[in-house]
């Protein structure tokens, strides 16, 4: 039992960092209807700048986190304005390898300056674990479950009540009517991507936290991400969340239980898996919009 | 006798349907085909590895673009569909001992047979959906090939014998061109020729609009079928022949990044051109030697280029795919016919 709890919360706590990468996807998808196989690449690029900022100049961590959110921001412009805008109105197999080939240039940048060793991520939470019911549970868990779910929840509201929220979720609607009503398409689908850049980096630091370091294997989460996204249904904010939490706990549970059988890799496969069942059964997704079309 | 010619003075179907405009294009594709057969005399080893290796590159990539630039189906399951031709090689060749005139066309089959079963989805998927069902496949694949040791060896890989037949065996790189440059001569042929059949008209029709296709009577859920079959029979026989020419294979030679690799090569060659499949099979394979050369070359003075070289083969990668996507979505096909039609009234044109 306790290791059932145990898996459970793993897989609660990756599922809360999937939520949240996968949110940046949806986010990307329901306005600009582009899958982008950079968002580890975001991640990672995140994770290795705050780690950056703090190793070498001192800063306190706080600083270093509101900077690395300065740089997602500029970032997610810059790959906007430069290389998918260009893009708009150009076939689905087109947009996704400029998106594999934007991944290839990041990674190669990360390795370029610096290297393919582990880095070890300063300890941004405390060591020692607090004891729920039966259950030790390391802090950086716990804190990084709570800052994903306030996270979550802010995002939640933004777009149901903030201006740009309300005219992201109209471009995600019908990008013509949007026009035609003032709002402007081409600063909705900047803004998307410094949201996408943003979260992403901020999962990346708190997988960092979590981990105690940093190296190539987190732009695997970008990858990880899109079973995620498929099962809560690619359009759907609400689903990012759910399916993030879902697929966490179900990589961790097959991971536990079905590795010792297989002699281990379980929980890498097991999401793809799920993605293939779900695609085949309700390719939309728990909360996608159904699109129906017959050939 | 003209190169080329300088309009289209088509008289006959026949002529319309013709491969080669020219007889001279005809007879100097040969001569160049020819004059490739006496590579091995001048090539080093190395060389001889490098030029192995882009044949290969080409199949492959030829396979992949039947599915995706001519069928319009995207793939990124083609790692695999190399890993189940390279380990269907291991054990036809080197459990069962088979001579290579069997093995080969035998990997590429059971490689069609999976990648047929990996397009059922594409009966309901469609673009994006598609190229997420392709992606979970390649993980599937690679799962079962990292734990079924009996069969694939596991992660210690396993060895594949060189390809013999009667008493004699390809073992050294000089040898091997000399079998997989026909093999690739012929696949491309026939290639070329698919789409000039029934066939190959009706893969281009679902890619162009599978809606009208299905109207005019091209049955579109089997033609996607058969798009499948044939692109990962070429795909299976490239990975017969790399298991052949690596004489190990474990599954880090199929890792996703040889994937989007190979989708790099497409779309940088030009989608839905065999002549493009060639040019970028060509472009990316050469492209990490061209970099070995230079960082060595330049290591005198920039001695720390040779330490980011995996760095830099990766982000020349990454930027090659996106600057041409972004600035000729055609590829080096699309390139290469407008150089020619420059020529074509040289130097009158208007």
């Amino acid at each position: 039992m306790e290791f059932f709890l145990q898996l459970v919360l793993n897989g609660l706590v990756v599922g809360s960092i999937y939520s949240l990468v996968a949110l940046g996807f949806v986010v990307i998808y329901k306005s600009t209807s582009i899958l982008n196989f950079a968002q580890g690449e975001f991640l990672m690029l995140g994770a290795y700048v705050c780690l950056a900022i703090t190793a070498g100049g001192r800063v306190p961590f706080l600083a270093a986190f509101l900077l690395t959110m300065a740089f997602s921001v500029v970032l997610g412009l810059l790959m906007e304005r430069v290389i998918l805008r260009p893009m708009i109105g150009e076939p689905v197999i087109s947009v996704i390898m400029v998106t594999l080939g934007l991944s290839s240039i990041l990674k190669a940048v990360v390795q370029g300056i610096w290297g393919t060793d582990t880095r070890p991520f300063p300890a941004i939470f405390p060591a020692h674990p607090v004891q729920i019911g039966p259950l030790p549970v390391s802090q950086g868990y716990l804190y990084s479950m709570v800052s994903v779910g306030v996270l979550l929840v802010l995002f939640s509201l933004f777009f149901k009540f903030s201006r740009y929220g309300i005219a992201m979720r109209a471009t995600a609607f019908s990008q013509q009517v949007a026009l035609s009503m003032g709002i402007s398409v081409k600063r909705i689908f900047a803004l998307s991507w410094s949201i996408a850049a943003v979260v992403s980096a901020v999962g990346g630091i708190l997988l960092g936290g979590v981990r105690g370091g940093v190296d190539g294997a987190l732009a695997f989460f970008g990858l990880k991400v899109i079973p995620v996204v498929i099962l809560g249904g690619l359009d759907s904010v609400l689903g990012a969340i759910v399916g993030g939490v879902v697929m966490g706990v179900l990589e961790n549970l097959s991971g536990g239980y079905l590795d010792p059988i297989f002699g281990g890799g379980v929980k890498e496969v097991a999401p793809f898996i799920a993605l293939v069942a779900i695609l085949t059964f309700k390719p939309y997704g728990l909360f996608g919009k159904v699109k129906i079309e017959r050939v | 006798m003209s190169m080329m010619r300088c309009g289209d003075f088509r008289t006959t179907y026949a002529e319309d349907m013709a491969i080669f405009d020219t007889a001279l294009a005809r007879r100097l594709l040969l001569a160049f085909l020819l004059a490739l057969l006496l590579l091995p005399l001048v090539a080093t080893t190395y060389w001889l590895d490098v030029s192995n290796r882009t044949l290969i590159a080409v199949v492959a990539a030829v396979g992949l673009n039947i599915l995706t630039g001519f069928t319009g189906q995207i793939s990124l399951g083609n790692a695999a569909f190399l890993a189940v031709g390279g380990y269907a090689t291991a054990a036809l060749a080197g459990k069962a001992g088979l001579p290579f005139p069997l093995v080969i066309p035998l990997a590429g089959v059971v490689s069609a047979l999976v990648g047929m079963v990996f397009g059922i989805p594409s009966l309901r998927l469609k673009g994006l959906y598609l190229a997420m069902a392709t992606l979970a496949a390649h993980f599937v694949v690679e799962f079962t090939v990292t734990h079924w040791d009996s069969m694939t060896g596991g992660v210690n890989g396993i060895s594949v014998p060189a390809p013999h037949v009667g008493g004699f065996a390809f073992d050294s790189d000089r040898r091997l061109f000399y079998l997989i440059l026909p093999i690739t001569a012929f696949l491309l042929l026939f290639a070329k020729n698919l789409f000039r059949t029934k066939v190959g008209k009706a893969f281009v029709a679902i890619r162009d609009q599978d809606i009208s296709a299905e109207v005019m009577g091209v049955n579109v859920y089997r033609y996607k079928l058969l798009s499948f079959g044939v692109s990962s029979f070429y795909v299976g026989v490239a990975g017969s022949l790399m298991a052949y020419q690596a004489h190990i294979i474990s599954p880090e030679n199929f890792p996703i990044t040889v994937a989007i690799d190979y989708l790099g090569m497409i779309i940088i060659g030009g989608m839905g051109s065999i002549l493009g499949s060639v040019l970028g099979a060509i472009f990316i394979t050469l492209l990490p030697e061209v970099l070995r050369l230079l960082s060595g070359a330049l290591a005198d003075t920039y001695p720390q280029l040779v330490g980011l070289l995996a760095s830099l083969k990766m982000g020349v990668f990454g930027l090659t795919i996106v600057l041409f996507l972004i600035f000729e979505p055609d590829g080096m096909a699309a390139r290469w016919h407008t150089i020619k039609n420059y020529w074509k009234l040289y130097p009158f044109s208007y």
